[in-house]
């Protein structure tokens, strides 16, 4: 049961100027984080303190964009008072929505701010319509980020069952795991996306020239090694080559990006509310030029479902700015289930 | 303090489970944790199954606990979510909100994937009827420290102290990928690796075990030692986690240890394990004492 009929473009900003691009290109809503460890993309040089998200929200706002605040991470006991009051601050600031994952910091919000609007991140894990309900009524969420582990189908049916707008992501990098669910950062580096905000973390790199090629490491653990003008990725440790068997191969998943642009139409008919554009940490020109083909795409495909297919053009400029340079569906292509 | 047995992590045929379990019974462990917490695919053993040897164990004087799955996406798998919490005698371990509110205010376990991180929730499951907690695998002794100090009145902690650490789970199957597989066409190729496939990376260090849908440490996690540190700080139940071969001996020693015995040297104790997560550092490293 959405309660919004057309469907919404969720874009990020890691700083005012991604901010302002992704207004200016059509996002018709905007996602940042405060400067710290209260959401998943706490990486060096990014972010917002509370005298830029006031300039953020008058920008956005002023255009007819929404403000949505990632509150995303679990606080441990240490750190609750601070998370706390960074609810406090986000329904001091008058944002239109904050993105929560953590049960206790749910609560909290919902007791001490009943007029916060709170959608369930994709943090939260909520990957079926018992999980969806659960937080609807105890938190009274109102929009749900589903995990990427969803096939259409199911993606269909969970929308048929909920009571809260569904959110799904329609382009950027691919997280396979289910998110809230992984610890595979902490294992090798001692901070993950539920700890600390981050996977894979920067500090933690380490690049290393070898005869045997470019490698490289991650909390000191080899996760790639590249042939001579063999292109080197950020070594994300679910996208590096490992041994499994004798075989050395992609075994977890090959670096590529999410691009929904094929199935826009059966996301929008079967009433998903709103599509996310993964990248916080992205440039501003990342920001506006993904902005601009996503919103070109929801238009075209709004106005002629069925005549609508992606232009070469879009998935052209799309694919450039993808992981490994190109696509895919991730597991919404999947029949199975 | 109490043991428990984790649930089986891995997909063994139903009568490797049966004589597992029977094996168990004469085990020193007061708490057994039975059913599949992986994969929906897994139905060597149906819920009937089960109950049969849920009973058994009790008739044995143990604790039994049904597990119930940490991602659930079809409705099939609701339907036997509920199943599951409707069984009438034996308590749920929640592993997803989904469980939470199907068990429906009736005494349950909060499993280690439903993310208590900090009081607030501890005292949300609590609330729901949760009994026991069992702390996610990536929190330290000095977080625990402070979480049982404000631990509400009435709730238990277990701690996973030893086996391969549930690190992720996917939508997509890595088991069936490694056999160049789709996953709807897996060919239940899990029944070939009773513990897991090894994945190692270039230079052959051990990463991770491949378990289906489900990531485990390379190595396991291995608290022997940390055992009068829990008693300090209160914990309640230790959790192992059964392996293919030596449950028996992992059993015994950590039953050594809790009784403040001196503890025999199995041949678990010479492979490599972790202790990192408990002594605040990354998972895989072993901490320094």
């Amino acid at each position: 049961m959405p309660e919004t009929q057309r469907m919404q473009l969720v874009c990020p900003a890691g700083s005012l100027p991604a901010l302002k691009a992704a207004v200016d290109n059509g996002a018709d809503a905007v996602y940042l984080g405060f400067r710290d460890a209260t959401n998943a993309r706490n990486f060096p040089g990014l972010n917002f303190d509370e005298a830029e998200i006031v300039r953020a929200r008058e920008y956005a706002h002023a255009r007819g964009a929404k403000v949505l605040l990632a509150l995303n991470t679990y606080p441990q006991p240490t750190g609750w008072a601070r998370w706390t009051a960074a609810v406090d601050r986000a329904a001091d600031l008058e944002l239109d929505a904050v993105i929560m994952a953590d049960p206790g910091l749910l609560r909290y919000a919902a007791k001490h701010h009943p007029d916060l609007r709170l959608h369930l991140s994709v943090q939260g894990s909520a990957t079926n319509r018992h999980a969806i309900a659960f937080c609807h009524e105890v938190f009274g969420i109102r929009q749900v980020v589903l995990p990427r582990v969803l096939s259409l189908n199911q993606v269909r049916a969970v929308v048929e069952s909920s009571p809260v707008d569904v959110e799904v992501f329609g382009f950027g990098s691919l997280c396979i795991m289910v998110e809230g669910r992984c610890a595979l950062s902490s294992y090798l580096t001692g901070e993950s996306p539920n700890t600390c905000g981050v996977c894979s973390p920067a500090k933690a790199v380490r690049w290393e020239e070898t005869p045997a090629g470019r490698q490289s490491r991650l909390g000191g653990v080899l996760i790639d090694r590249y042939r001579e003008g063999e292109a080197a990725g950020y070594p994300t440790l679910c996208k590096g080559r490992f041994e499994v068997a004798g075989n050395v191969f992609y075994a977890m998943e090959e670096p590529t990006s999410l691009n929904i642009l094929d199935i826009l139409p059966a996301l929008m008919k079967i009433g998903v509310a709103a599509v996310k554009v993964e990248g916080r940490q992205r440039s501003p020109a990342y920001v506006g030029q993904v902005t601009k083909v996503m919103r070109a795409a929801i238009d075209a495909c709004a106005a002629d479902p069925d005549g609508y297919r992606p232009s070469p053009e879009w998935l052209a400029n799309l694919n450039r700015h993808a992981e490994g340079h190109s696509h895919t569906l991730g597991a919404l292509h999947r029949s199975w289930q | 303090m109490k043991l428990s047995l984790g649930p089986i992590q891995y997909f063994w045929p139903g009568q490797t489970v049966r004589e597992f379990y029977a094996e168990v019974a004469d085990w020193p462990v007061e708490i057994v944790y039975l059913g599949e917490m992986v994969c929906a695919k897994r139905r060597q053993l149906r819920l009937q199954d089960w109950l049969v040897i849920a009973d058994e164990l009790e008739e044995a004087g143990k604790e039994v606990i049904l597990t119930s799955l940490a991602l659930m996406e079809a409705d099939s798998e609701l339907s036997h979510l509920r199943r599951i919490c409707d069984n009438g005698d034996f308590k749920v371990e929640a592993n997803d909100m989904a469980a939470v509110r199907l068990i429906n205010g009736r005494p349950f376990v909060a499993g280690p994937h439903l993310n208590t991180y900090n009081a607030a929730t501890l005292a949300l499951w609590r609330e729901f009827g949760a009994v026991r907690w069992v702390m996610p695998l990536e929190l330290s002794a000095a977080t625990l420290a402070q979480l049982q100090a404000e631990r509400p009145a009435g709730l238990q902690t277990e701690v996973f102290v030893y086996g391969h650490m549930p690190l992720s789970f996917s939508a997509r199957c890595f088991t069936a990928r490694a056999h160049d597989l789709p996953k709807d066409r897996c060919e239940f190729r899990c029944l070939d690796y009773p513990e897991g496939m090894p994945l190692k990376t270039q230079d052959s260090e051990d990463l991770f075990v491949i378990n289906g849908i489900q990531m485990q440490s390379g190595h396991p996690v291995n608290l022997l030692a940390e055992v009068p540190q829990m008693r300090e700080l209160g914990v309640d139940v230790l959790r192992l986690s059964p392996r293919a071969e030596g449950t028996e001996a992992i059993v015994r020693a950590f039953d050594a240890a809790r009784h403040g015995q001196p503890v025999e040297l199995a041949s678990f104790q010479n492979e490599p394990w972790c202790n990192g997560y408990w002594h605040g550092e990354a998972g895989m490293k072993v901490a320094a004492r």
